[in-house]
């Protein structure tokens, strides 16, 4: 299938393919089974420049775009879907961030050491309370001199105990629920700061996930993003590009269990036959190429769109509902292809089935995206209304 | 043009066996030329080794002695080859597909205009001319090939696959040949060879290979294939997966990056048989295939097969094999 | 140092590969094309020792193939090639080691090279031969099947170890030579997002057989091809049974020996 891409896409695509294929696999299985993060592959991720792929040269990066972040992860997943999560967030919710909201001297002090990978990037927006009800996060930032003061908790941070820098939402203001969040950027030796609990999931188990703690924590008041207040605004921004992200780890996670499908199939016989020559088998395939198809579709056109400046959210939402359910219902048919050994770790599909369930939660339910969905559809045919 | 040379190669001493394969396909040559088959030996011992082909009616042994060529280097053998080739015209000039054959013949080839058939597995002579079957797209393929011309046309055969010529009591003329070689004619030269460690043949040239895969977990396991392997004079080989977890050194791989084997038995011990394995080795003789999972694709391939868990499977056949013989 | 290393378009053979209806060659429908695997060891190799030796050293890439090579030429200049020269001819269609030689010879002169790496064989033909073809029309020595390089002090002279039967050989060469290289002589580096960047302002100089007065080369092929043949198919596998492991040892040494007659 011809996805238009230029000599550089194809270029980028091949490295990142190659690297998930020899480096990554070699390491995946084990890392996975073992929960262990991965340092040495984002040190090579970051030597490679997959890092920084959203911060112009003149910060050390090299600035592909969204397009171009989205065919990498999309490879990445195919192997290793924790490490794509890690490198999503790095990419799109950390240097981004910093990026478009930062002053210069953030942008100077954090992004060429995040787009070498030198540090990590985090992102901590959810609390206990505060999960799809942004307008509920209550850590609360209170200014003193030069500083702000946090006070509260996050949960559920990816890399959040092996980042270097960290986006943290917090309340400024107690009585607007909307327009009281701000954005900051927090390094783990602030004073206050300490990891607490380490979240031991389903899938995604060579993801790092953590609370953070904030008692007290002094964060320098420079290193607020833009203003007081504008916290919303850039969680949401950001979430776009996230979002595209995690829509892309779909592709990737669809794309493995589409071709252990196929893999397996083809092998196994039963009643005289391979697997891959009954019927059920055939249209089971054909039915998750067609999904597989339109999702990436979906996803490459929102990633292009952003690089042309577009910041409509609607497709971009179509994009992450549509692929992360896409993903997770592929693997579900690419398990019962398996029969019996998909249900062990013997075979991929396991692992891909336990990554896939994450993908229609995080970084905005499904029901949030239907959300946005609604709302922008509405507003586009409001004339159709009475 | 329709006299034969066959070149025998000399190392650590001793005349590589191969060339009574060699001897075969000179056969096939000259059963159509007409021709004579001459010999060329060059190294330390020629004369002395000329001897190993006496008795297959090769018209002339000819052997190369000096100090010159004690040791391989490229363009020193070239010269002697191709000087030969100048001055008696030869048709084909056939040799080992080894490291040695596979480096000298195409650079003769190269001086005296000839065309090259590399690493041929067959051989006929048809139409007045010779048909060479070769491998090609990593031996997914065979093409035969013939030569176009008067043209002087070097083969190199593999080894394993032709079968070796018996004695037809023929007589041989064994002449010694100065190489003319000049030490400035030589700009490339072999200084020492490291043996590998292990004392097993080569898995190029083994009749018996006994071959493990990512399922051996350990570089230590690989001794239950080594005591096998060393029971049937054999040597040791690997998938690329167990070369690159790092059990075995990256020589012994089997495979489309690693070497193409062709010995009389092969026992694949937990590999699963992707395409890229097979490739080296699916002319072997015999294929037995031990492995844990049914529907491993090595099970197509193989001639026979155990479904079962090596660890237990291989020490009981050493074993049994140890009654046998 | 002035660096060379010969690349190759070649079909990706860890896909598959069939004969074309009419039997006169591979069917290219929906094959991907590939840097030759090999080569990729010859680029790196080149790559390293252009890091070793610093200054001025500098590394070409020479291709000669159709239009479309252009994508790997690219792809080595991201690895860090410095420049590249392709050579693109319609009359080079089929070529044989023979022309093939001539013609890198001709451009690589033009160029100027202290050493010349390529990968040791293509594996689309499987040949080996067109680097001993070039040495020689280069009058220059070859290495063959490298798995080790080191380069002398004052860069005029190589020690190398290449792979034979059963041992390694150390070679020590005159510069300029030919070296071909195997697998297992380094890692292949990745093309990083930063290369395939800078790679985009690198040169590829397209040259005719014209632009390097070879309009009346030789066209003529040596050899024919009579037939392509694909693999033979195999027969059944015959399964051992038996209801331990012990027991299927055991009967498949009776196999071996009494069937199969390999013991």
């Amino acid at each position: 299938m011809n996805y238009q891409l230029s000599e550089e896409e194809k270029m980028l695509q091949k490295t990142a393919a190659d690297f998930a294929n020899k480096t990554l696999a070699a390491v995946a299985v084990e890392s996975n089974e073992n929960g262990e993060f991965q340092d040495d592959i984002y040190k090579k991720l970051g030597e490679l420049g997959f890092l920084g792929m959203t911060v112009p040269e003149k910060y050390g990066g090299v600035d592909f775009g969204n397009f171009s972040l989205t065919l990498s992860i999309e490879q990445i997943s195919r192997v290793c879907a924790s490490t794509a999560v890690a490198m999503s967030v790095h990419n799109s919710l950390t240097n981004w961030v910093i990026l478009k909201y930062g002053s210069d001297e953030n942008r100077e002090k954090y992004l060429p050491r995040l787009a070498s990978g030198e540090i990590l990037g985090a992102y901590a927006l959810t609390e206990p309370s505060a999960g799809s009800d942004i307008g509920a996060i209550n850590t609360s930032a209170v200014r003193k001199d030069d500083n702000y003061i946090l006070n509260g908790s996050k949960l559920f941070v990816s890399t959040g105990d092996k980042a270097g820098a960290i986006i943290v939402f917090a309340r400024t203001d107690p009585d607007d629920r909307n327009r009281g969040l701000s954005a900051f950027i927090v390094e783990p030796g602030f004073p206050g700061f300490s990891i607490g609990k380490v979240e031991k999931k389903m899938g995604l188990k060579a993801s790092s996930t953590v609370e953070l703690v904030f008692e007290d924590c002094v964060v320098p008041a420079s290193n607020l993003l833009s203003e007081e207040g504008r916290g919303m605004g850039i969680a949401l921004s950001a979430l776009d590009g996230g979002r595209i992200g995690i829509a892309s780890q779909a592709l990737g996670i669809g794309q493995a269990a589409f071709e252990e499908a196929i893999k397996f199939a083809g092998a196994r016989k039963q009643f005289g036959k391979r697997i891959i020559d009954l019927q059920p088998t055939k249209w089971k395939l054909a039915e998750i190429a067609t999904k597989l198809e339109a999702a990436r579709l979906l996803v490459y056109s929102a990633a292009r769109r952003r690089d042309m400046g577009d910041t409509s959210t609607k497709q971009i939402s179509m994009a992450k509902l549509f692929a992360t359910r896409a993903a997770n219902e592929i693997v579900y048919d690419s398990l019962q292809i398996h029969g019996g050994v998909g249900y062990t770790s013997e075979f991929l599909i396991e692992r891909l089935y336990r990554d896939a369930r994450a993908l229609e939660i995080y970084e905005g339910t499904s029901e949030i995206q239907k959300l946005v969905i609604s709302r922008e559809i509405l507003k586009e045919y409001s004339h159709l209304l009475s | 043009m329709n006299d034969v040379l066959i070149f025998g190669e000399i190392r650590d001493g001793n005349l590589k066996k191969v060339i009574k394969e060699l001897i075969t396909a000179g056969r096939i040559v000259t059963e159509g030329t007409g021709g004579a088959i001459d010999a060329v030996l060059i190294g330390k011992g020629a004369s002395e080794l000329s001897k190993n082909i006496s008795g297959f009616g090769i018209r002339k042994a000819v052997c190369v002695d000096d100090d010159q060529v004690e040791k391989y280097s490229t363009e020193g053998y070239a010269k002697v080859v191709s000087d030969m080739i100048n001055e008696n015209g030869y048709g084909y000039i056939i040799s080992a597909a080894t490291a040695m054959g596979r480096d000298l013949s195409p650079r003769v080839a190269a001086r005296v205009n000839g065309v090259m058939f590399s690493d041929c597995v067959d051989l006929r002579f048809e139409d007045g001319r010779c048909v060479a079957k070769r491998p090609v797209y990593s031996g997914k393929l065979f093409v035969e090939i013939a030569p176009v011309g008067e043209v002087p046309v070097f083969i190199t055969i593999r080894p394993n696959n032709l079968t070796p010529a018996e004695t037809d009591g023929g007589e041989t003329e064994i002449v010694t040949r100065p190489s003319g070689v000049t030490q400035d004619m030589i700009r490339a030269l072999a200084t020492e060879i490291i043996p590998m460690a292990g004392g097993r043949p080569d898995i190029t040239e083994a009749e018996v290979i006994i071959s493990g895969g990512r399922a051996m977990k350990e570089e230590s396991n690989f001794e239950i294939l080594g005591e096998l392997a060393d029971l049937l004079g054999g040597a040791v080989g690997a998938s690329r997966a167990a070369v690159d977890a790092g059990y075995v050194p990256q020589p012994l791989q089997v495979g489309q990056t690693g070497k193409i084997v062709n010995p009389k038995l092969y026992i694949a011990c937990g590999i699963s048989g992707a395409i890229q394995h097979l490739a080296g080795m699916r002319t072997s003789k015999v294929i037995v295939a031990i492995n844990k999972d049914p529907n491993a694709p090595i099970f197509e391939k193989a001639h026979y097969g155990i479904v079962g868990d090596l660890f237990e499977v291989v020490p009981v056949l050493t074993q049994e094999i140890k009654k046998l013989m | 140092m002035k660096i060379i290393v010969l690349l190759k378009r070649v079909p990706d053979t860890e896909a598959k590969i069939l004969i074309n209806s009419e039997g006169s060659g591979i069917n290219k429908e929906g094959v991907k094309f590939i840097i030759n695997t090999y080569d990729e060891y010859a680029i790196e190799e080149g790559l390293q020792l252009k890091e070793k030796t610093g200054g001025e050293s500098t590394v070409t890439v020479v291709c000669m193939g159709p239009e479309e090579s252009t994508e790997i030429i690219r792809t080595a200049l991201a690895m860090g090639a410095d420049s590249a020269v392709h050579i693109c001819d319609p009359a080079l269609e089929k070529p044989t080691p023979d022309m093939t030689a001539s013609v890198l010879a001709a451009a690589i002169k033009e160029n100027g090279f202290d050493i010349i790496f390529c990968g040791k064989q293509g594996i689309d033909y499987d040949m080996a031969q067109t680097q001993a073809f070039l040495a020689e029309k280069l009058d220059i020595p070859q290495v063959n099947v490298i798995s080790e390089f080191e380069i002398s002090e004052d860069n005029k002279k190589a020690f190398l170890k290449r792979s034979i039967e059963g041992a390694d050989e150390k070679v020590e060469t005159s510069l300029p030579a030919v070296i071909s290289c195997a697998k297992g002589l380094n890692e292949p580096r990745y093309a990083s997002l930063p290369g395939i960047m800078k790679a985009k302002k690198k040169e590829i100089r397209k040259v005719t057989l014209a632009d390097l007065d070879l309009s009346d080369i030789s066209l003529e092929n040596k050899s024919t091809i009579v037939k392509w043949l694909s693999q033979p198919k195999s027969g059944e596998c015959k399964m051992i049974e038996g209801e331990e492991a012990a027991e299927k040892a055991a009967e498949l040494a009776r196999v071996l020996r009494e069937e199969a007659k390999v013991l």
